[in-house]
């Protein structure tokens, strides 16, 4: 039985898009991340999925039940983190757990070995009250105040979001381990590098699924070959690749350019033009692509940019 | 310190017994895109305050702009633009009406204001948003104009604190592409950014760990000095070291 399933999920807000006739399932045990910037439409999708939002049309089922019909089957067997901060500033940290785990009929000793691993961080402060607790630290609160009623599936809104790199890797860490104990994550994101820690990954905008795959395929997908493209001049260099003929696009990526050519472009052609626009240190060479790059690659034609 | 734009000897901010920042020393040259780097909690928004004239330094020197960060704070706020993902413009005020706000704020009037918008807003290819509400726009869109806006009145330098949080890929590289515009204009651009791959883009990063810069370079020497391949692993090892709790 798949853990979660969506099909021809739509809501609008006003003119506003937000979900286009969006279908997919998750199975039990899956780690499954929803990739895509803001006002893609995540959350929205969340507070449907863990019955606090009713969809214009379409169903979906969490664990076997439906989200409307059942919600309140639903509630007892998902643990959800929002993405803005939802505990009680005004309760301590012990408080806080005790009183989620009362809610849902249990003890905090009873599942203590779920949380044991996060929780352990901040028992140290656990008679300090929540709103004065440190940004990392609230992190971990609330991610132990949604297991500890032992969910079959965890929802986790954008949880890493204005982390810095050395917590967002510790917090992906936990979730590794989470799922070895075999609770099914649904996991949102707008940092295209975590993508590559989840099982499947779904790339959003615009209300809709770009693409649903595991990284790897979605890699190994790519159509076209990417090259790396470096020189002496970085900044110089973004003008004069874009006014290279049979460049078809290129994008900065870290310390160098992603370039796709067209049909009649190669390589050392490419490099010889750069030469002759007066670069030095020239590289091009074949890369892997990035979760990054299929993204970019997949909404090249729904952005909208300018 | 010739043509150094923002220079900071000693710095050093400390509320009761806790030092924020830590005796920090460097020097930012005219039109340099110098990345700001370090984990929540490290002191990166003390040290930002300080030098937009917000937090008074409890020792140490600081300049921006020329000014005195300590003694000339209101002549500092002058000079500077300043731009942040959290506050960028008034979402109930037209595009136009932002563009009026700040100018008029930064003493900018009349025919000045008026050529300055038009020109800023065929930059931007926004020229038939005029009369939109900000609420109204794309989160990309309101964040290139919260870019143009911050140095609108042409400051010296401008600061962005995270200005690309959560904004899709193709637009967070447009976005870059602006601030090499403003660089190369003389501009000086003083960013943090939790995306690594930004690092790349800037001149020279520092990083910050527990209140104190514990390395400043280009990103190509850092990755060299670290043995890394990419600025991430840098900030990971540099990171690591960090004794005391995140934010």
């Amino acid at each position: 039985m798949a853990a979660v399933s969506a099909t021809h999920l739509s809501k609008s807000y006003g003119k506003v898009q937000a979900l286009q006739d969006l279908s997919f399932t998750v199975e039990a045990g899956e780690l499954y991340g929803i990739i895509g910037p803001d006002g893609a439409g995540k959350t929205t999708l969340f507070r449907i999925l863990t019955s606090l939002l009713l969809a214009d049309s379409g169903t979906a089922e969490v664990a076997g039940h439906d989200v409307v019909k059942d919600y309140r089957a639903v509630r007892n067997v998902i643990g959800y983190m929002p993405g803005k901060f939802s505990l009680y500033q005004d309760l301590t940290v012990e408080e806080n757990l005790h009183f989620f785990a009362t809610v849902f009929n249990t003890t905090i000793e009873e599942n203590y070995h779920l949380i044991a691993d996060i929780y352990k961080q901040i028992e140290p402060f656990r008679k300090r009250l929540a709103g004065k607790l440190s940004g990392g630290m609230k992190q971990k609160l609330a991610l132990s105040c949604a297991l500890i009623h032992k969910p079959e599936v965890l929802f986790l809104d954008e949880p890493t979001t204005g982390v810095d790199p050395v917590s967002r890797k510790e917090f992906w860490n936990m979730l590794l381990k989470l799922k070895r104990q075999g609770i099914t994550i649904v996991v949102s994101t707008p940092y295209m590098d975590e993508a590559t820690l989840c099982d499947r990954v779904a790339l959003m905008q615009h209300g809709k699924f770009l693409g649903v795959d595991t990284p790897k395929h979605l890699m190994e997908q790519y159509p076209e070959t990417l090259w790396a493209v470096r020189s002496d001049g970085m900044h110089r260099l973004l003008g004069d690749l874009k006014a290279y003929p049979h460049v078809r696009s290129s994008f900065s990526f870290g310390a160098a350019y992603h370039v796709t050519l067209g049909g009649e472009g190669n390589p050392e052609e490419l490099k010889a033009y750069l030469e002759t626009r007066g670069h030095t240190g020239v590289e091009v060479y074949a890369i892997p692509p990035s979760v990054e790059d299929c993204f970019m690659l997949l909404s090249k034609n729904t952005g909208d940019e300018r | 310190m010739k043509d150094s734009v923002i220079y900071a000897d000693g710095l050093t901010k400390r509320f009761g017994l806790f030092t924020a920042v830590d005796h920090i020393s460097f020097e930012v040259e005219r039109g340099e895109i110098f990345g700001f780097l370090g984990a929540n909690g490290a002191g990166k928004t003390t040290a930002m305050r300080m030098f937009c004239g917000l937090s008074i330094p409890t020792s140490g020197t600081g300049r921006v702009a020329g000014y005195d960060i300590a003694s000339q704070p209101e002549e500092v706020k002058r000079h500077i633009g300043y731009m942040s993902q959290k506050f960028s413009l008034y979402e109930d005020l037209k595009v136009w009406e932002n563009l009026r706000l700040f100018g008029g704020i930064y003493g900018m009037r009349g025919r000045k204001l008026a050529r300055k918008s038009n020109e800023m807003l065929r930059d931007l290819g926004f020229e038939a948003e005029r009369e939109t509400f900000v609420r109204a726009l794309p989160l990309g869109w309101k964040q290139k104009l919260a870019f143009s806006v911050a140095i609108f009145h042409e400051p010296k330098v401008v600061f962005l604190d995270e200005p690309t949080g959560g904004v899709d890929p193709v637009t967070r590289r447009q976005f870059w592409e602006l601030i090499y515009r403003a660089a190369d204009r003389g501009i000086t651009v003083f960013v943090t950014t939790h995306y690594m791959d930004e690092a790349e883009y800037c001149d020279r990063v520092s990083i910050m760990v527990d209140g104190r810069i514990e390395a400043l370079d280009t990103p190509r020497n850092l990755r060299t000095r670290f043995g890394a391949e990419t600025m991430d692993e840098v900030f990971q090892q540099l990171a690591r070291r960090a004794t005391r709790q995140s934010d």
